[in-house]
């Protein structure tokens, strides 16, 4: 009985490291499957995953809407104070008040991409870009304002 | 025009010029120079080759910018480690901490001479090769145990003594395996083993037992030559490097080189004894498939096969994972050796009744 075990343990031993060894051979032998990125020189077309963070933005359509009703939960949902919604009143056609955002501002040198901000957004106002290049002289620079100037809510946000 | 005919002319030229003795001297001299050449020629191949192997099972690409894909990396290396300062740390013990690269190579140097590189080329045919080798290459741990001890660090002492360990059991193994190739072949000399493959290797003419030795064979000497998955001794994760922690400049690549050359050996002698040396491929009445083999030069078959084992040994390490300390010693002591012993036994049963391929 020991040494059937013994055999047994040897040979699922030796199955295993062949299943290894078949997975780095086939990547030896494909070089297609690399992935490295060659990066000052592919700077024109670089092929980055999709998950990759590089900076919270917020988009904008033709007509220069966004999707941010001003809920502010990103602000409470980070971490160390990266974002700052600044809220204003609307008035509505029907002459109802309304909440909308004045300003959302973003502070990158503090940012940890964390991500948190883009889980918490209820209108799916944000996303990450994929930018990363992101060195300036002046750190003032880095605090950065979302929304575009005179940019207005999407109509059907709530 | 082969390797052992121009040795010839050397020689005859040689001796046509000079006494015997000076001939001895020059012979000795121009050995000792080529051997040195040899070591520079064979770690700069195998750094890049091992660079670009680790990078292509990583999925990466390894070296590129330096020369044309990246040929000239280990150039580059070796002068950046050239101009480097040789640090000798306050603490150590200067004269043994010095000395220990030095040992290092000097072992690799002894082991190179009673290979044959090509057919009648080789400089000390000793008739008992196998075992001259086997107990140099047991050397190789003192270098490092004495590069361990005088550095003054915990974790070179740690590493030096893992490797002490780790060497010891595996040398165990690593002889058995050697010895069921001297049992089938009846000779401790090198050349006289390789004769005795003429009509097919030892690895195809002697069934599983030989087989399995030659597996427990790269197994010992991976864990011989202190290689990932048995790189207990460096293991950069633990003890940031090991025994070499506090070496720099050309000491630190003295071991670089060591290790490689190390590797080297330890292929070139499993492929004299699996695989058999620099005989082409025979495959029995094929007389024509025969003959296209035999043009190939001998050198080249050596070669081949030795590369072909480093390839194998490279492959193990950027694949597996590096062994506990436990598992390691759980490994040779509970497997390697007892499987090894049995098939000592099965392979000397086989030699008396004659039932390996003649």
């Amino acid at each position: 009985m020991f040494l059937i075990n013994y055999i047994k343990e040897v040979a699922a031993a030796i199955g295993s490291l062949l299943k290894g060894m078949r997975r780095t051979g086939y990547y030896f032998t494909h070089h297609k499957e690399i992935i490295t990125q060659q990066y000052p020189d592919n700077r024109d077309h670089l092929n980055l995953p999709e998950r990759f963070k590089g900076e919270v933005v917020m988009p904008h359509n033709e007509a220069n809407e966004h999707r941010c009703t001003g809920c502010t939960a990103c602000e409470l949902a980070c971490p160390n104070g990266t974002i700052k919604v600044i809220t204003k009143f609307d008035i509505t056609p029907e002459g109802k008040k309304k909440k909308a955002i004045d300003k959302l501002v973003y502070h990158l040198e503090l940012c940890t991409l964390c991500n948190l901000c883009i889980e918490a957004c209820p209108s799916d106002a944000i996303k990450m870009a994929q930018t990363f290049e992101h060195s300036v002289f002046d750190r003032s620079q880095l605090t950065k304002i979302l929304n575009n100037p005179d940019s207005k809510i999407m109509d059907g946000v709530e | 025009m082969s390797l052992s005919s121009l040795a010839q002319q050397i020689h005859l030229w040689l001796l046509g010029h000079m006494s015997e003795q000076w001939t001895l001297v020059l012979e000795m001299i121009i050995a000792g120079i080529l051997v040195i050449s040899f070591f520079a020629v064979l770690g700069l191949v195998l750094v890049y080759m091992e660079r670009k192997v680790s990078a292509w099972m990583q999925i990466r690409l390894g070296p590129n910018r330096v020369g044309p894909k990246g040929l000239l990396q280990s150039f580059a290396d070796t002068l950046k480690l050239l101009i480097k300062e040789g640090l000798t740390p306050d603490g150590a013990d200067k004269f043994l901490f010095n000395i220990a690269p030095i040992g290092a190579i000097m072992v690799s140097m002894l082991l190179m001479a009673p290979i044959p590189f090509a057919k009648d080329f080789q400089m000390w045919d000793i008739n008992i090769g196998v075992l001259y080798v086997s107990a140099v290459s047991s050397l190789s741990v003192i270098s490092i145990l004495v590069a361990g001890w005088s550095s003054n660090n915990k974790y070179s002492l740690l590493g030096a003594m893992r490797s002490g360990a780790q060497i010891v059991s595996y040398e165990l193994s690593a002889g058995m395996a050697i010895m069921t190739i001297v049992i089938l072949s009846g000779s401790l000399s090198l050349t006289e083993i390789i004769q005795s493959q003429q009509n097919g290797w030892w690895l195809f003419k002697g069934h599983v037992p030989v087989i399995i030795a030659f597996v427990i064979y790269i197994i010992a000497v991976t864990a011989e030559t202190n290689r990932a998955p048995f790189d207990m001794a460096e293991a950069e994760s633990e003890l940031t490097a090991g025994f070499h922690t506090e070496y720099s400049g050309m000491k630190f690549a003295l071991f670089f080189l060591a290790e490689y050359v190390n590797v080297f050996i330890v292929c070139a002698i499993g492929a004299i004894l699996f695989l058999g040396g620099w005989m082409p491929l025979h495959i029995g009445e094929w007389t024509a498939f025969n003959h296209i083999m035999d043009y190939i030069p001998s050198s080249i078959w050596f070669m081949g096969k030795t590369f072909g084992l480093i390839f194998l040994i490279m492959w193990f390490r950027w694949t597996f994972p590096r062994l506990r300390v436990d598992q390691l010693l759980k490994l040779e002591w509970n497997y390697l050796l007892p499987i090894s012993m049995i098939n000592v036994v099965l392979v000397t049963a086989l030699a008396i009744l004659g039932w390996y391929f003649k």
